[in-house]
């Protein structure tokens, strides 16, 4: 099986390297990849958009059929995660937790789902994993999250002018809640955003992205046409796709991020999310 | 002998090498978690790939310049690295680690069921032991 493997590996090897002979050089401009569609894209875009940065021109209204259905896809395996992990909580999991009350060293035993008491000061889980709070790095990190988030939103806001835009910002807003799971537990991030909000941001991103596209229809154009804001906002057609474009990276961002943060909870926990890392 | 042309593509040699290092680590390994990592070193070298097929010999990023942006018609395509490549990558990169997500849940539910992360294990334990949850308390 692994000889098998390795001749069929050296076999695509020498036709792939056969095949690459035949590539254009690495930075032709004159290469196939650059020439037809491309050009269309940077001499029109800005005529087109009033963007910039013709990555985010592109993504968001010329291709923003295929930005829909990516973003349709990361909402989808956040879903597929959900339900791989999540509803098979009750197999394997012990029923009883202990918590540490942080100020005062008293220990808690409660049965899984319980609410902890309102009191000042933090729970914290104890199980054979258990190790002490780190106070510089809670410190450390609760004063770079809001940057985080700060720096999450520019680049979206940004995008039309600098590397940036939805996915992007995302991820980075995503990473801020991650961190926060990270550094603290994964209860103090659902503390802060809870697991139904987070559900429904994603949703909402998806459905904010479909509607942009979904109000053409209503405007009698063609789906996915940014140019119905000129008639609803009063502004002219390049105007208005770059508004569409904002709308649309807005709801990117909303599903990336609520996303990946869900992954990581689900993954983390083992699909409990109740304790993580 | 003229090596010219051939040095002007090791680049796509240097992916061709990594992606086909994950193609082993996808065939030939066992563990599923390192089928995975092997997974993920594949995407990278398509992400690579395309982002190197956009790029071009003097040109700049794929951002309008404030003069361009300010003057009538007269873009010079050439001046500008082909910003496709960047939009399809972009997505994939997201979409990938959306992907990891899952493969590495079906990772857990497979551990959570049969204990192990071996894939001979787990087809043995398929044929001939098909007994239910691993962690299941044994009375």
């Amino acid at each position: 099986m692994r000889t098998l493997t390795l001749v069929a590996l050296t076999l695509t090897a020498a036709f792939l390297f056969r095949a690459a002979l035949d590539f254009p050089a690495w930075g032709d401009p004159a290469s196939p990849a650059g020439l037809h569609v491309s050009r269309f894209f940077i001499e029109r875009s800005y005529d087109d958009a009033r963007t910039p940065n013709l990555v985010t021109a592109t993504l968001a209204d010329y291709r923003s059929y295929d930005t829909m259905f990516e973003t349709v896809v990361v909402f989808c395996a956040a879903l597929a995660c959900f339900f791989i992990i999540r509803a098979a909580r009750e197999a394997c999991v012990a029923n009883v937790f202990h918590y540490r009350h942080a100020p005062t060293g008293l220990v808690l035993t409660l049965r899984r789902g319980c609410p902890l008491p309102r009191l000042r000061g933090r729970f914290e889980q104890i199980d054979s994993e258990w190790t002490p709070r780190s106070v510089i790095l809670e410190t450390v990190s609760r004063g770079m999250i809001p940057f985080l988030q700060l720096f999450a939103i520019y680049v979206l806001a940004h995008g039309h002018y600098s590397p940036g835009g939805g996915f992007q910002a995302g991820v980075i807003f995503g990473a801020s809640y991650i961190l926060l799971a990270v550094s603290h537990d994964l209860r103090t991030l659902t503390d802060h955003v809870a697991e139904r909000t987070m559900h429904l941001l994603a949703a909402a991103g998806v459905s904010l992205y479909v509607g942009i596209g979904a109000l053409a229809l209503w405007a009698g154009m063609q789906f996915m046409d940014y140019g119905w804001m000129t008639l609803a906002f009063g502004m002219d057609g390049p105007g208005a796709h770059s508004l569409g474009i904002l709308l649309v990276e807005l709801g990117v961002a909303l599903t990336v991020c609520a996303s990946l943060t869900t992954i990581f909870k689900l993954v983390s926990s083992e699909g409990t999310i109740m304790e993580g890392l | 002998m003229d090596f010219a042309p051939l040095l002007g593509k090791a680049n796509f040699w240097a992916y061709f090498f990594i992606m086909l290092t994950g193609l082993y680590g996808m065939a030939v390994k066992r563990n599923l978690v390192k089928k995975i990592i092997g997974l993920g070193i594949f995407q990278t070298a398509i992400m690579l790939f395309y982002v190197s097929i956009g790029s071009k010999e003097g040109a700049t990023i794929p951002i309008l310049t404030a003069a361009d942006a300010a003057g009538r018609g007269g873009i010079d395509a050439a001046a500008y690295i082909n910003p496709l490549p960047h939009v399809l990558m972009l997505t994939a990169i997201v979409v990938s680690v959306a992907t990891l997500g899952v493969a590495l849940a079906l990772t857990l539910r497979l551990w959570r069921r049969y204990g192990t992360l071996e894939e001979d294990e787990i087809l043995a334990r398929l044929r001939g032991d098909p007994g239910g949850e691993a962690c299941t308390p044994r009375s």
